[in-house]
């Protein structure tokens, strides 16, 4: 099979993690990418270590974002390196750069410029806030884009205070729309010729994920989601909805019938008014305080077994180590082992898609920094 | 800034036989880079979205939620169990570009539109298909519900504080990052098909777009002895950072705080107790440290603690809510919302696609398609489907 994106050529002047996510999904595509990075210490990210976790000298973090690019360090601020960035750019279809807005075109590799390298340039650019208003020369830092986007206040429970979601979700949300509008624009590059502009921000990004929602605020007098005061999950779906603690362990309750659920957990007063399509949310709070009682009876495991095989939606909340146990995940085949640059076998993570039945593994390492610029800074990548 | 973009999809067909949110959220994105969608929906209610009424709101009927999934679709309704309305929908497929479906893995080779079938139609069409768990396992024939696949995938313990419960996250994080995860795959398949003529299979599943979305974080665990991860005492935003990072509580409000050197913190909170940690405390003791922070933050507001960080080049935030955040200049400034419409010209607000093409903002402003409004355009008319 080929991959779909064979012979394709990506230049990624982006570090830390949305600008690098959208290349490595290139990557899982069937592109080519080379990371551009300063020479002295490359991608931030190669030094951001989370837990002490690091590989080979660089992050963990690192690895996983940046498996199976190469590496060509250049001094962007030299006229010289200028001047290799240029001659790569002219054996380039696509070229991703996250430099905070106004940077880039000082360096004379804004869109512009690089058209007049590559006239049908794919060109992406990721930013904070977008390159206008207020916002636009601060930090594009993940937590902050969730701090100012309206996030925290949905999840956890009523009283919690904000509540973060405990991974870098603007980010990889930005990642994957930058990919998306990349891909697009390869499309039509294909089809007509044409290269293009795509750009986006976390702060667009984090606002299309919350889209559900926001539309809903935004069309209710803008009246605000309430998260419950137990087992909340979800700011303005009716009960049954949340996670509750059992006898041993948590269960998880998605959408079910109502009148169901409470014959199944013992819950006569439940049921009534079940009927009327609007109960389970105009009800939920004392719904949520009913199914909570019920649920300590038994571990969740017994009630997942109990419950599944009625139709009720629900699931054990798992920990890591026990989702691994699981044969569903070693069906998925998501963990790839990696030899890193020492021979050491690492895991790292393979696509989230399968492509004619096969998914794109992890097969090699993230590169050392500039270990391919010997290779490819005399002339154009090849 | 520039003229209006030629829309990359411009003249491809794309068929969404797919209900709720992952696949018809793929199919949104396609038309907002410029596809027409043809939703393909059961003839009694369609699409099980459009009666999921969240919040109690409506528009023209159906669901507020089926139009921000669906707007600028059309709709043909064909039973797929009739052998008459199969074929017109077979003939349909014969014209189409990609189509999406969610049905349980099985479900449409039964009904003869598994990718086998569909490619001996079309062996030009791009196939993508939805499913919870992949297409073996045990867990294959579960319902592959958001939240649901949150439990299984260890998430829940990512977010809020050590000693809290499991917290989910509060919005269908797993559908989308699918979704976004399909379009990808898609939209490559279209490119390698200008070259070899070809579609192609495209298989996206809620667990494994789960793992993709933890991958750093998950990285780290399976490349340090499996530990899973402890969340922060208080302020938790990330178990895998160090302090400070996370959210601090001020005497009106709250802020964010990401990664910052020690020394720093101490001298800009002006708390001398930090300035007794080494760096590498920042991991090993970080409860206790964020919790002098935390006392710190506690005597003044938000403002007073940007004004001193933000020109220190720290990085931080308010805390904002949808209020205050829809009355941002910075929402404003990527002026997020549209005006969406349906036939009877009822309205709606709703977010626009997140891409920005050639400067221009992608818009839409037709909402969902009333179910069936195009069966007789399309499909041709019929006794069985009107």
């Amino acid at each position: 099979m080929d991959w779909p994106l064979k012979g394709i050529t990506v230049l990624d002047f982006s570090q830390f993690l949305a600008g690098p996510y959208a290349s490595l999904r290139l990557l899982d595509l069937g592109a080519r990418v080379i990371k551009i990075e300063n020479p002295d210490g490359g991608d931030l990210c190669r030094r951001h270590y989370l837990s002490d976790t690091r590989i080979d000298g660089d992050s963990t973090l690192f690895h996983a974002i940046n498996r199976g690019k190469e590496s060509v360090a250049l001094d962007l601020k030299s006229r010289k390196g200028r001047a290799v960035a240029r001659d790569l750019i002219a054996g380039a279809d696509v070229v991703i750069q996250n430099f905070r807005p106004g940077v880039i075109a000082r360096l004379d590799l804004d869109f512009e410029a690089v058209r007049r390298i590559r006239p049908d340039i794919v060109y992406g650019s990721v930013s904070g806030y977008g390159d206008v208003g207020d916002w636009a020369e601060l930090p594009g830092q993940d937590l902050l884009a969730q701090a100012r986007s309206g996030i925290m206040w949905l999840s956890g429970n009523e009283g919690a205070g904000p509540v973060p979601i405990g991974l870098p979700i603007a980010d990889i949300a930005a990642g994957a729309t930058l990919a998306t509008g990349l891909l697009g624009a390869l499309v039509r590059q294909a089809r007509t010729g044409q290269g293009g502009l795509v750009e986006t921000s976390l702060l667009e990004a984090a606002a299309d994920m919350q889209f559900e929602f926001l539309t809903t605020y935004l069309n209710n007098g803008r009246k605000r989601p309430a998260r419950l005061p137990r087992g909340s999950a979800h700011g303005y779906l009716g009960a049954p909805y949340g996670v509750f603690e059992t006898s041993d362990g948590h269960l998880a309750l998605a959408m079910s019938p109502l009148a169901r659920l409470s014959e199944l957990l013992g819950l006569a007063d439940l049921g009534e008014g079940a009927a009327d399509p609007g109960a389970g949310f105009d009800r939920r709070v004392s719904i949520h305080d009913g199914i909570a009682r019920a649920l300590k009876r038994r571990s969740a495991a017994e009630w997942e077994e109990a419950l599944t095989p009625e139709g009720i939606w629900c699931a054990r909340v798992l920990t890591w180590d026990e989702m691994l146990a699981s044969s569903s995940f070693d069906a998925l085949e998501l963990v790839s082992h990696v030899l890193d640059n020492r021979g050491k076998a690492r895991s790292h993570m393979a696509a989230p898609f399968r492509l004619d039945g096969q998914r794109a593994g992890a097969s090699r390492p993230a590169p050392k920094l500039d270990a391919d610029g010997p290779r490819l800074r005399g002339g154009s990548a090849g | 800034m520039m003229t209006d973009p030629v829309m990359p999809l411009d003249g491809l067909r794309v068929l969404d036989f797919a209900q709720f949110l992952a696949g018809p959220v793929a199919a949104l994105r396609l038309a907002d880079l410029g596809a027409e969608v043809i939703k393909v929906e059961r003839p009694q209610g369609g699409d099980l979205c459009r009666s999921m009424v969240v919040n109690n709101q409506r528009l023209d009927g159906d669901s507020l939620v089926f139009h921000t999934f669906n707007r600028g679709k059309k709709s043909v309704a064909a039973d797929l169990k009739d052998p008459a309305d199969l074929a017109r929908v077979r003939s349909l497929i014969e014209t189409a570009d990609v189509m999406i479906h969610n049905f349980r893995p099985g479900v449409m080779d039964r009904i003869g539109l598994g990718y086998d079938a569909v490619r001996a139609l079309n062996p030009r069409i791009v196939y993508g298909a939805v499913s919870g768990y992949g297409t073996t396992g045990p867990w294959r024939d579960r319902p592959g519900q958001d939240l649901l696949v949150q439990s299984l995938s260890g998430i829940a313990w990512l977010s809020g504080n050590d000693g809290d419960g499991p917290v989910p996250t509060g919005y269908a994080m797993l559908d989308l990052a699918t979704a976004a995860n399909l379009v990808q795959g898609i939209l490559a398949c279209i490119v390698r098909r200008g070259v070899t003529g070809e579609g192609g299979l495209v298989e996206v599943d809620l667990l494994s777009s789960a793992i993709d979305m933890t991958f750093e974080q998950f990285t780290c665990f399976l490349n340090d002895d499996r530990l899973q991860p402890r969340r922060h005492e208080a302020g938790n935003a990330n178990p895998y950072q160090p302090a400070p990072y996370g959210i601090y509580k001020a005497s009106d409000g709250y802020f964010a705080l990401a990664m910052t050197p020690l020394a720093r913190v101490a001298e800009l909170f002006d708390a001398p107790a930090i300035a007794a940690f080494e760096q590498s405390d920042a991991f090993a003791r970080l409860d206790e440290i964020k919790a002098i922070v935390a006392r710190v933050c506690a005597e003044r507001p938000v403002q007073h603690w940007l004004d001193v960080l933000e020109p220190a080049g720290v990085w931080c935030a308010p805390v904002l809510d949808w209020p205050a955040f829809a009355a941002s200049d910075g929402f404003a400034a990527l002026d997020p919302v549209q005006t969406i419409r349906t036939a009877t010209g009822a309205e709606a607000e709703t977010t626009r696609c997140p891409i920005r093409l050639d400067g221009t903002v992608l818009r839409g402003s037709l909402a969902g398609p009333r179910l069936g409004a195009d069966t007789e355009t399309i499909l041709g008319a019929s006794e069985e489907t009107v």
